[in-house]
């Protein structure tokens, strides 16, 4: 494997048990600095007020994210659409420290995603199920995340996500190694990471919970699902205290397993962002790109 | 000999693995509680878990978490009384002078720029030998009080210290399959003032 790769693996090794928090101004990613985020996403809109404006979402503005680099001293990240490598490579040249190429934003092409490899930079994917982090991680993704269902404050889809990664993985480890092959063909996937999630019981990259976060108790739930660490998207600047929530969310991932803290975290929190069930959902983002 | 390692945020699991090949007990510090019932403040007894680690993460993030969980003043204290400290990355930020305020060092943070800046290298490290570094948005340190011994260095940099009972590397030994600064804190005797 290139050194470069592992470098950017190791990246998002540092990121664990952190929350990286969706910004959309220079101050909302200071607020979100100081609350103890391990990294931001800087973006135009947040999912939900993409999800509201409809039409098509694209990268952000370069000069914006730039903004967002000089207001803090953490990592920052961007969205390019799905298979849009123009775009990634725009993000590559303001020097981001991981790029996103994310459901969340309209498609760029329905057949391939970008080819990862080919940057210098990190990629984190999105994915649903093992066979989308595995391919995912062939073209060069260095981090993964559960889709989750972007900007609707529910959590049910990050969990099903999650559930179905861990179910999937604890079946391969389970497996014969004769049986490996395929499991490799049925998940679309090469046969060296099967064999390395057969190995290890992991994936080879880091996996973060995405898509509903709102609250302390749902970075929780989802840290005791299997998470290494949360993004937040809508839940923060769409919730009635988003310095306060911020920092009970940073606080519920370090302590995921200790109900008497988070019981404390969880008090007065102010108003959660409204959000929006699954039924309720016209446009499936998890939909996107497979 | 029992290892706590700070858990706040960051990659703290690479250090309990290290430790573990070198079969090295760990226990994992989250909050006030693991830390009061894991650490020893009086390393001299010889109870408890009286050394601790702070891994590789972001500092801010494990700054701002450790005072709101009320364990900033008890872990400085400690490390003021004595108890062996390893820091790596964002653990060597927190021990300088702007941070905990313990080790006579000032860290330049982001020091190699951003993720693209991240590296390899191997450099001679003082008691060990040429060992690999993994350099993830690395700092360096850019002052060292006259009690800070350096430890090693790459390109005219310091990126490794020693002063009393605190180490520091910028670099990321609990990345790579080399064990040997992880023995040199093993070693390090309990009370070294």
């Amino acid at each position: 494997m290139e050194d470069r790769t592992i470098l950017n693996r190791q990246l998002a090794q540092m990121l664990k048990g952190g929350v990286i928090m969706d910004v959309t101004t220079p101050e909302q990613a200071r607020i979100a600095e100081a609350a103890g985020a391990c990294a931001v996403m800087a973006l135009e809109r947040i999912p939900a007020d993409i999800r509201a404006a409809g039409g098509v979402s694209r990268m952000s503005d370069p000069k914006m994210i730039k903004g967002i680099q000089e207001a803090v001293t953490i990592p920052v990240m961007a969205k390019c659409r799905i298979g849009h490598f123009a775009e990634a490579q725009i993000l590559e040249a303001i020097e981001i420290d991981y790029i996103d190429e994310s459901e969340v934003l309209s498609p760029a092409d329905d057949v391939y995603h970008i080819n990862k490899r080919n940057f210098k930079v990190p990629f984190v994917c999105g994915a649903k199920d093992l066979g989308e982090a595995l391919r995912r991680i062939n073209e060069g993704a260095t981090m993964i995340r559960t889709k989750g269902e972007p900007g609707t404050g529910d959590i049910i889809q990050a969990v099903r996500h999650m559930r179905m990664m861990q179910s999937e993985i604890r079946r391969l480890v389970s497996m014969a190694e004769d049986e490996l092959y395929e499991a490799a063909k049925q998940l679309q996937v090469p046969y060296e990471l099967v064999l390395y999630v057969h190995q290890n019981g992991k994936l080879p990259v880091v996996n973060f919970a995405a898509g509903g976060v709102a609250t302390p108790a749902d970075a929780a739930l989802m840290m005791q699902l299997g998470a290494e660490g949360v993004f937040v998207g809508s839940g923060i600047f769409k919730s009635g205290n988003p310095e306060k929530r911020a920092q009970a969310i940073v606080k519920a991932v370090t302590n995921y397993n200790n109900p008497t803290i988070l019981a404390e975290l969880s008090e007065d929190l102010g108003e959660a962002m409204v959000g929006i069930n699954e039924s309720e959902i016209e446009l499936l983002m998890a939909e996107r790109g497979k | 000999m029992k290892i706590a390692i700070l858990a706040l945020q960051g990659a703290f699991a690479e250090h309990e693995q290290m430790f573990r090949k070198l079969g090295t007990e760990t226990t994992l510090i989250r909050n006030l509680d693991d830390f009061n019932s894991n650490v020893n403040k009086s390393p001299s007894s010889g109870v408890g878990w009286s050394r601790v680690v702070i891994p590789g993460g972001e500092s801010t993030a494990m700054m701002r978490i450790m005072k709101d969980l009320g364990l900033f003043a008890p872990l400085r204290q400690a490390i003021l009384g004595g108890m062996p400290v390893f820091g790596t990355c964002a653990g060597l930020i927190m021990l300088d002078k702007a941070h905990l305020d313990v080790m006579d060092i000032k860290a330049k943070r982001n020091a190699y720029g951003r993720q693209l800046g991240s590296f390899n290298a191997k450099a001679d490290f003082k008691g060990i030998g040429e060992v690999p570094m993994t350099f993830i948005r690395a700092p360096y340190i850019m002052e060292a009080g006259p009690e800070v011994e350096i430890l090693a260095s790459v390109d005219g940099k310091a990126v490794a210290a020693r002063q009393k009972n605190m180490l520091v590397t910028a670099f990321h030994p609990e990345l790579t399959d080399d064990t040997r600064i992880h023995q040199m804190f093993v070693d390090m005797v309990a009370n070294s003032r």
